[in-house]
Formats: structure tokens, C-alpha cells, sequence
């Protein structure tokens, strides 16, 4: 039971680090019709920038500046770039968003060279907050918890109680009209883009010295975060927060699941080859749930993908 | 695209020379090649440049054919392989008495079956969804690889031996260059195929269904249908290089089906041109070249390679082949010539730009990475000092002036291409809209 | 040419409604079309003339009713399965395939008729047979000069001639065009007019539109649609002198007309 309730706070770490991504993917995806490959990336900057600040000014000035910055870059990259290719039509852009991200890779390997920085938690959130049975839970997970649901609502704030939210709901649906009415719907455009990549900075500012601050860390969790927002619906917010929930969940409890698939084997009957390596069936043998757990999300998208092409909560058609 | 030109429904012979010459030379340079390039290094490159091609073909069966962008295209060429890498095993346990050339049929035939059973919910839709259906499937099957050892041989792979095989007409395969020829003509066969499927019914429709799906639905086709059969025919084709891939490396690991490799193929497609047949084969050339002399010469050739990857998404769309097939118009009107001196006068600088860029990134990469105490460095074969002023300036300079140069140009060759395209005076009368004239 | 002379109408609705949420669209719509007819369906914007053509050509799902094509419903079938059947439409808003050439855009629209289906070992270019038939619609639409262009650069009177014939191309024998003059000029309207009552010769034609010159000089019936209900149906002249059209509808389009 207090393993439970670890791995549930766990999950709900992970779960909410990738609703901060697929949030800002979604938006991003349901105003302009693009699908940001390059979201991740952002992330990562968010990260690194966040790390380069840290050792000048301390983690908090991170927290506030590096995901301005990677806004910003965002909001740059969309009037520079997607603006451009956004003549072509959407593959394209996916392509450019593509290209993007494997050219963000690059020029952060080429500031910070390959290996792992050492970003870490800030020193005031560095012990145990409180403990179920033996297991202490950091102080900095539930930081974690609180920054997420603090963006969250924040976002939920703005776009269904402030102007700026009205006019990009209507813009969502009815761009032309919207932009009759007199509003610059390029500059939306602009500033969605800016938001969204800001929101994964942020994520990238505080996840960076949990899951590593390495060139790598966008392509580990790019794909996940697509996956999310494909199992929860393209362009649904609420689905985009129950699937990133849900695969946060799933993987952190598989991951600390001790099942094991010789289990089901012995259980229909079967015996335990002697020499394991001449079976045929020797994956199967040794096969254990955590081995499973990161590919569960794929496996959970193209179910859904069969049976509800349109995703837990995605309006058809899209 | 080029066969609605011929404006007469007159009897054709069954092959013109004017259809069949580019295939003639191709084949004829191809054969020639191992004479000029003997090098074992080089005919490995060659090699890999082959496999490359079939494969970047195949993928443009999706992209640019079928308006399909897929992020896991790399799985049908790796399942392929592996297969064939245990048939070959099985071959050699068994002795069975398959020839090795016979092998890249059945990585066709696997690459296709796996497409077949994945096409069959991924292909509801183009563009975004599609994509993310590719990623997503091709994640799995990549992740699995490390699961299932059996098949996927886990993180060593599954290594074989192709000269284990049955002599084909006393061959054993042992030479890179017998595994050159081997290549070569499935290359040959490989393409033809997919040039001739581009020309079918099925592969017009494709182009159709890619253009206005909704509207190929009203003329009797499913839009579905024909995406799924360009998908299964781009499996075939993307097995048939995991055979040949099999055959030349004698190793798959789980690299084979990796979303790195499946990214570079969409790279090298896009660089090469998705609109024109040529496309891929001039992408996967100029690719495999700065993989393998770029690499040599800098550790950063990826970030050249993304950020000019980037560029050509940015602003020339049609990629290489698009930019060469501009100058098709110049070349019919006879007025190439007039383009080379101001094309001079702006790509000289432009160059001279660029390599003044690429020289200060590779300084500061130098200065920022280098091992402590470790200052000098080589640049196009100069020794220099990366923690000097001198050689920064030097190559900012270049930098700046070389791109201002040929941004001053730029409008002159752009004019010059205008007027390059145009044919000379007097125009012939343009052709009142027939609507006017029956009005 | 009326409907039920022994055989089943080309075209009958029966029944016909179509709701999107709650508000309903069509509002149960009986119609027979004979064949052979020159059918013109009119009605003031928002009547549901365009969802009525979407509903029997299998865009949309229809919410209750019967359509049948020759006797044979029509329930549940593609738009591609339709066609198949023998009917094919053009649209209100122009709907080719911009990058291909006109030729290519014919010629894709032939490829089904003429039997190749999904073929993949023939090849587009050896059939004498395609050739032919792109060649002669090419003329019939009058763009046999334009037939090298890419469609998209066409102009817009040739576009919608281009579209009327990649409508008839497939010789479906229902033919159904969606407001096939609109935004024309008045003679773009009538080129095209004189081109409708060509290629439609032997076929049922559907038609919406807006141009009651158009209208009363192709059609033989009439049907006036308002908010999803057809209040009137019959010969122009009859449908003219209907006192329920006249206040629901036409009263002031015909005096501006006449």
C-alpha cells in the first residue's frame, strides 16, 4: 500500500511534467493546425538555458528567465520560420518542425558539448518532506505537483476568463472572422506560439535536474509527448491532461511492477525450459513488466488508434 | 509527369529510345563505375549509396507520390533485413539451395507484409494523423527490438555470413565489388518498378488522392484504398534495401529500425526533391557523400547538414531536384549562357560566406571544447591559433562581407533567371481563354 | 418525361432528413427524378440545397429516409461507391487537382469507367483507349489548347469547365452540379450553359442554382426547396405560377428577371 502511494505520487510527477508539454503542444496545435515536432526541443532549451543561468544567479532566476527566453525564441522562430513555410501547407511544416529539432540538438551539443550538466535541485528543496512507510518523498516532487497545477490553472484561467482567451478560442474556430473583427491573427498566431513553447521551458527549467540535463533528453521524451496528445485527442486540452495522466501512471507503475510473464506461462501449464537459451520461447521466459513499461504508451496508441481513430476525448474528423 | 506531353493517341513502339535513354545511361555509368573508382573504400561507399537510393525511392512512394509523411519509414527496411539476415542463417544451417541474389525478394516480401498489416488503420488519413500513426508504430517495433532477443538479436543483432549461400554462377560474394554488381542491379530493377508504378493507374491516382482526397472519392477511387497500396508497394521496395542492406553489412542491429534513421531518410528525400522522380536518387548521392567526407573533416557535419536541411524547407521546397528542374525552361531556350556570369557573381560570395561561417563556428566550437591548453587547430588545411583574435576576425569578415556580396547580387541573378525563362521577343500570342471565345 | 413509366425513377428521395445537433435540415424531402430529365433544384440561401446534394452523394450521413439510384438504396454507401453506381457531381466551390495538368486531371477522372480500378501493371500512357477518351472530353470542354497546363493556373471560368468535366468524364448517367455558374460573368454563364445542355445530352441532370435564366432555360422540372422542404414541384411555367413560390420565394427574383 505505501508502495502504491509512492508510485502514485511518482506517476503523478510524470504525468503532469508531461501535460505541461502536451498542453503547450495542443494549443499550439489546435490554433495553427501544426503539429510541433520541435516541442521537446523547447523543452530542452528551457533546460539548458535555465542550467547556464543557474550557475550564475542560483535556480530561481532560472525558473523566471529561462523559459521567457525560450518563449521568446519561439515566438522568433514562428514569424522567421513556420510563417514562411506555412505557405506550403502542413507537411511541410512538419518537416520544418522536424528539421528544427534535429538543428536545435546540434547547436545545443555545440554549446554544451555532449554529456550530462550538472543542474540541480536548488539546495532549499533538497530534503525529504514527508515519508509513507519507508519511502521519503522530496520535497522538490511536490514543488514539481504545485508548479504544474499552478500553470494549469493559470492557463485554464486565461482562456476561458480573460479577453486574450476569448478572442484565441474564437480564433480557433472561425480565423477569418476573427481577423475581420479587426484582430491580428498572425500576431496570435505569434504569441500562442510563444506561450506554448514558453510552457515547455518551463518544464524543461524544472524537470532538467530530475531526468537529466543531456542533448538527448528532447528525443526520450518528444515522441511520448506525441503520443499523448495523439491517445488523448488532437487538439483536446482536457484529453491532452486524462492521457498524460494515464501514461504517467501506466509507466511508473509498470516500471515498479514485479510481474513477470513466466509467470502467465507457468500459470497455463508450461514448464521452465532447463536450457533457456535453446527455447524458442525465451523472450517470453524471461520477459518482465518494467522491460514492458516504456513501450505500453505505443502500444496504448495504436489501440486507440483502432478502435477510436479520434483519440479519448479528440473531436472527429480532425 | 512527362508523358502527357506526347499530344497523339497514335500506337507507340513498346519502348522509345527517348524513354528509355536516361535508364540506358544510368546503367551504363553504374556498370562503369568499379573501373573508375577501384578502391575498396570507395565501392563500399557506392554500396551504401545504392541501398541508400532504393530506400529514399521507396520512401518518396509515400512523400511525394502519395502526399504521405511518415516518421518511422525506417521499420519496413529493418524488418526486411532481419528477415533475410535469418533466412540467410537458415540458408547456411539448412543448406538450402537459395541463391544469395534471390535473398532482397524476401525482405520485399516481409517489408510488404508489415506494411500491409500496418497500412491497414494508417492509412484512414493523410498528413498530420498519418504521421503520427508512423512515429508511433515505428517507436514500438524500434523498442520492441530490444525486448524480443530472439528476433532482433537485442543490442548485439543479428550478424550472418553471406558467402555461406549457394554460389551464384561461382560466385561466393566475397568482394565488396561482387556485392557492387549484386547491388546495382536490384537498384536498376528496384527503380524501374517504381518509375513504372508511378505510371499506372493505381500510382496517378496516388498523385490525385495526395492533391484533393475528397475529390478522387467522387471518381470512384477510395482515397484510402490507394494510400494503402502506395504504402504496401513503398514497403516492398524499403524490404528490398533491408535485403540488400543484410547482404552488404552481413549485420541489423536495432539501429536498423531506429526514428534516427527513419528522420534521415525523410531528410535526405526532402533534400533530394519530392516532386520529381530524380529527387531522391540526387538526395541520397549528395547525403551519403557529406556523411561520409563531412564526417572526416568536422565533428559538426550534422549541424551543417540540419541547418541546410532547414534552409532548403525554408526556401526551396522542391529541394535539389526543384532548383535543377527551374533551369529546365533556360536549357530548352537555349540561354544557360547568359546565367553564368551573374550566378558567379553572387554564389562566389555566397560560398565565401559560407565558408567564413562554418570556419568561425569551428573555431569557437574549437575554443569552447578543446582540451585545456589545446589551441591549435587545422582549417582548410591552415594551422591556426583558436584562442587568437587574428583568425576569428579573419573568418568574420569573410563571413559578413562574402553574404553581404551576394545579397547585393542576389536581385541580379534572380532577374536574370526571370529573363532566362522567358522566351525572347515577340512572345507568340498567348491563347485568349476558350471560355471567351465560345462567348 | 415524368417519373414511374415502368422503370424506377433515375433518382428518388423519399423521406429525406438530416439533422446536424438539433436544428434539422432537411426536413423530410420526397422527390422523384425521371430519366433523362433536366432537374433543377432553387430555394432562397440557407434552404439546405447544398446539404440535400451532400446527403445523395454520400458526403454526409442522412438521419432518416431513403435514397435510391435506379431503384437501389443508396443507405450507407461511400461517396466512391456511389459513384461507382453511375452518379457523380461537380461542386459549389471549385474542386479539381490544382498541380496536375488539365489532361492528367481528365484522365484520372476516366481511369474508373474505363475499367483500370487499382490497377498496378498497366501503364496511363500506352492505353490508346484513355488517350481517346481524355482527348475527346479535352474538346468537348474546349481546353484540348490548355491541356499541358497545371489546373490550378487556369482561369476561373476554365476551371469550372475543367470541373464539369471531370464530373462527366466517369459517363455516369446522374449527373449532379452544384450551382455550376456561380460567380460568373453573363457570358461565362451562358458558354456555359450552352456546354451543361452538351454533355448532359441523354443524361438526368440535378442541378442547384441560383440564376433563374439558367434555371428556366436548361430545366424541364422544377423543385423549390425552402428550409428543407420542398413546397413546390413541377414545370417551370407551373412552379412559375405557383401562388405558394411566388410569396415564399420567387416573386421578386422573377419580376427583376422578366
Amino acid at each position: 500500500m505505501d508502495l502504491f502511494l509512492v508510485n502514485l505520487i511518482d506517476g503523478l510527477v510524470y504525468g503532469l511534467l508531461l501535460f505541461m508539454l502536451s498542453a503547450g503542444l495542443t494549443l499550439i496545435f489546435s490554433m495553427m493546425g501544426v503539429l510541433n515536432f520541435a516541442h521537446a526541443s523547447f523543452y530542452m532549451l528551457g533546460a539548458y538555458f535555465a542550467y547556464q543561468i543557474s550557475t550564475y544567479l542560483g535556480f530561481w532566476t532560472g525558473l523566471l528567465i529561462a523559459p521567457l527566453i525560450v518563449g521568446v525564441a519561439g515566438a522568433g522562430i514562428e514569424r522567421y520560420g513556420l510563417r514562411r513555410v506555412h505557405q506550403f501547407g502542413h507537411v511541410p511544416e512538419l518537416i520544418f518542425t522536424f528539421g528544427l529539432a534535429l538543428l536545435i540538438e546540434e547547436v545545443v551539443q555545440f554549446f554544451w558539448g555532449k554529456s550530462q550538466k550538472a543542474y540541480d535541485t536548488p539546495e532549499i528543496l533538497q530534503f525529504a518532506l514527508f515519508s509513507i512507510g519507508n519511502n521519503s518523498i522530496a520535497a522538490y516532487k511536490v514543488f514539481m505537483i504545485f508548479v504544474s497545477i499552478a500553470i494549469f490553472l493559470a492557463l485554464l484561467y486565461v482562456l476561458t476568463r480573460t479577453r486574450v482567451g476569448m478572442i484565441i478560442q474564437a480564433a480557433l474556430s472561425y480565423p477569418k472572422t476573427v481577423e475581420a473583427l479587426g484582430h491580428n491573427v498572425p500576431m496570435v498566431f505569434m504569441g500562442v506560439f510563444g506561450v506554448g513553447t514558453a510552457l515547455a521551458g518551463v518544464a524543461g527549467v524544472i524537470a532538467g535536474p530530475v531526468l537529466g540535463t543531456f542533448p538527448g533528453m528532447a528525443f526520450v521524451l518528444g515522441s511520448i509527448v506525441f503520443v499523448t496528445i495523439v491517445i488523448g485527442g488532437l487538439g483536446s486540452l482536457w484529453g491532452a491532461l486524462l492521457a498524460s495522466l494515464l501514461i504517467g501512471w501506466m509507466t511508473t507503475f509498470a516500471a515498479a511492477s514485479s510481474f513477470q510473464f513466466a509467470d502467465i506461462l507457468l500459470f497455463l501449464g508450461m514448464e521452465r525450459p532447463a536450457d533457456m537459451a535453446a527455447s524458442k520461447l525465451r523472450d517470453l521466459w524471461t520477459l518482465t513488466m518494467p522491460q514492458i513499461g516504456p513501450i505500453l504508451p505505443y502500444m496504448l496508441m495504436v489501440f486507440i488508434l483502432v478502435v477510436r481513430p479520434h483519440g479519448l476525448m479528440g473531436k472527429r474528423g480532425l | 509527369m512527362n508523358d502527357t506531353f506526347q499530344n497523339t493517341a497514335a500506337k507507340r513502339p513498346l519502348v522509345s529510345l527517348r524513354d528509355a535513354a536516361p535508364w540506358l545511361v544510368a546503367t551504363g555509368f553504374l556498370l562503369v563505375m568499379p573501373f573508375i573508382f577501384t578502391a575498396n573504400s570507395t565501392i563500399t561507399i557506392m554500396n551504401q549509396m545504392a541501398i541508400t537510393i532504393i530506400f529514399a525511392l521507396a520512401y518518396n512512394m509515400l512523400l511525394g507520390q502519395g502526399g504521405m509523411l511518415s516518421f518511422g519509414h525506417a521499420v519496413y527496411m529493418g524488418v526486411g533485413g532481419f528477415m533475410c539476415m535469418h533466412i540467410l542463417n537458415m540458408v547456411e544451417d539448412y543448406s538450402l539451395p537459395l541463391p544469395l541474389p534471390l535473398l532482397p525478394i524476401f525482405g520485399g516480401l516481409f517489408g510488404m507484409g508489415l506494411a500491409t498489416i500496418v497500412g491497414a488503420f494508417s492509412t484512414r488519413k493523410a498528413g498530420t494523423v498519418f504521421a503520427m500513426i508512423s512515429l508511433g508504430v515505428g517507436e514500438l517495433i524500434a523498442a520492441c527490438s530490444i525486448i524480443i532477443v530472439a528476433f532482433f538479436g537485442g543490442e548485439e543483432g543479428i550478424p550472418g555470413d553471406r558467402t555461406y549461400g549457394l554460389p551464384f554462377f561461382g560466385n561466393e560474394f566475397l568482394h565488396p565489388i561482387d556485392v557492387y554488381y549484386l547491388i546495382v542491379f536490384w537498384l536498376i530493377l528496384s527503380a524501374l518498378l517504381m518509375y513504372l508504378f508511378s505510371r499506372t493507374p493505381v500510382g496517378r491516382m496516388a498523385n490525385a488522392v495526395r492533391d484533393n482526397p475528397e475529390r478522387a472519392e467522387f471518381l470512384g477511387y477510395s482515397a484510402r484504398k490507394v494510400r494503402f497500396i502506395s504504402f504496401t508497394a513503398s514497403g516492398f521496395f524499403a524490404g528490398v534495401a533491408g535485403g540488400l542492406f543484410a547482404i552488404n553489412y552481413e549485420i541489423l542491429t536495432e539501429e536498423n529500425l531506429s526514428l534516427i534513421l527513419s528522420g534521415q531518410i525523410l531528410l535526405i528525400t526532402f533534400l533530394g526533391g519530392v516532386g520529381f522522380f530524380f529527387g531522391p536518387i540526387i538526395g541520397a548521392i549528395v547525403f551519403t557523400l557529406l556523411q561520409t567526407v563531412l564526417s572526416l573533416e568536422t565533428e559538426l557535419w550534422q549541424l551543417y547538414v540540419g541547418a541546410l536541411f532547414v534552409a532548403t524547407v525554408m526556401y526551396f521546397p522542391g529541394g535539389l531536384a526543384g532548383v535543377l528542374m527551374m533551369h529546365y525552361p533556360s536549357v530548352k531556350l537555349g540561354k544557360v549562357k547568359s546565367l553564368v556570369v551573374p550566378y558567379l557573381k553572387t554564389l562566389v560570395p555566397a560560398i565565401i560566406g559560407l565558408l567564413g561561417t562554418a570556419g568561425f563556428i569551428e573555431i569557437m566550437f574549437h575554443g569552447r571544447h578543446a582540451a585545456v591548453g589545446d589551441e591549435q587547430m587545422t582549417l582548410f588545411w591552415i594551422s591556426l591559433n583558436s584562442h587568437s583574435a587574428l583568425p576569428i576576425v579573419v573568418t568574420l569578415v569573410l563571413a559578413v562581407g562574402g553574404i553581404w556580396v551576394a545579397r547585393r547580387f542576389a536581385p541580379e541573378m534572380a532577374e536574370a533567371w526571370h529573363r532566362s525563362i522567358t522566351p525572347n521577343a515577340p512572345p507568340p500570342p498567348a491563347q485568349p481563354p476558350s471560355t471567351r471565345d465560345a462567348a | 418525361m415524368s417519373a414511374g413509366q415502368g422503370s424506377p425513377p433515375a433518382l428518388e428521395l423519399a423521406g429525406l432528413r438530416k439533422s446536424f445537433g438539433k436544428t434539422e435540415i432537411i426536413r423530410g424531402v420526397d422527390l422523384a427524378i425521371g430519366r433523362g430529365e433536366r432537374h433543377a433544384i432553387i430555394g432562397p440561401n440557407g434552404a439546405g440545397k447544398s446539404t440535400l446534394f451532400n446527403l445523395i452523394t454520400g458526403r454526409f450521413p442522412n438521419s432518416g429516409g431513403h435514397i435510391r439510384l435506379h431503384g437501389n438504396d443508396l443507405a450507407g454507401l461511400q461517396p466512391f461507391e456511389i459513384n461507382r453506381m453511375g452518379l457523380s457531381r461537380s461542386f459549389q466551390i471549385t474542386n479539381i487537382f490544382p498541380a496536375m495538368t488539365v489532361f492528367e486531371n481528365v484522365r484520372c477522372s476516366l481511369l474508373w469507367s474505363k475499367g483500370y480500378r487499382y490497377s498496378f501493371w498497366n501503364m496511363v500512357a500506352r492505353s490508346r483507349d484513355l488517350t481517346l477518351g481524355t482527348e475527346a472530353i479535352l474538346e468537348q470542354i474546349n481546353l484540348t489548347a490548355r491541356r499541358n497546363l497545371p489546373a490550378g493556373v487556369l482561369s476561373y471560368a476554365e476551371q469550372r469547365a475543367l470541373e464539369i468535366g471531370i464530373t462527366i468524364a466517369g459517363g455516369a448517367d446522374v449527373i449532379m452540379l452544384d450551382e455550376p455558374t456561380a460567380g460568373m460573368s453573363h457570358s461565362e454563364t451562358d458558354y456555359i450553359v450552352d456546354l451543361i445542355r452538351q454533355v448532359t445530352v441523354g443524361k438526368t441532370l440535378i442541378m442547384v442554382e441560383h440564376d433563374m435564366g439558367v434555371v428556366f432555360g436548361l430545366a424541364d422540372r422544377i423543385s423549390v426547396l425552402v428550409y428543407g422542404e420542398i413546397i413546390a414541384s413541377g414545370a417551370p411555367e407551373d412552379v412559375r405560377a405557383d401562388p405558394k413560390v411566388q410569396e415564399a420565394y420567387l416573386g421578386a427574383a422573377l419580376e427583376a428577371d422578366h
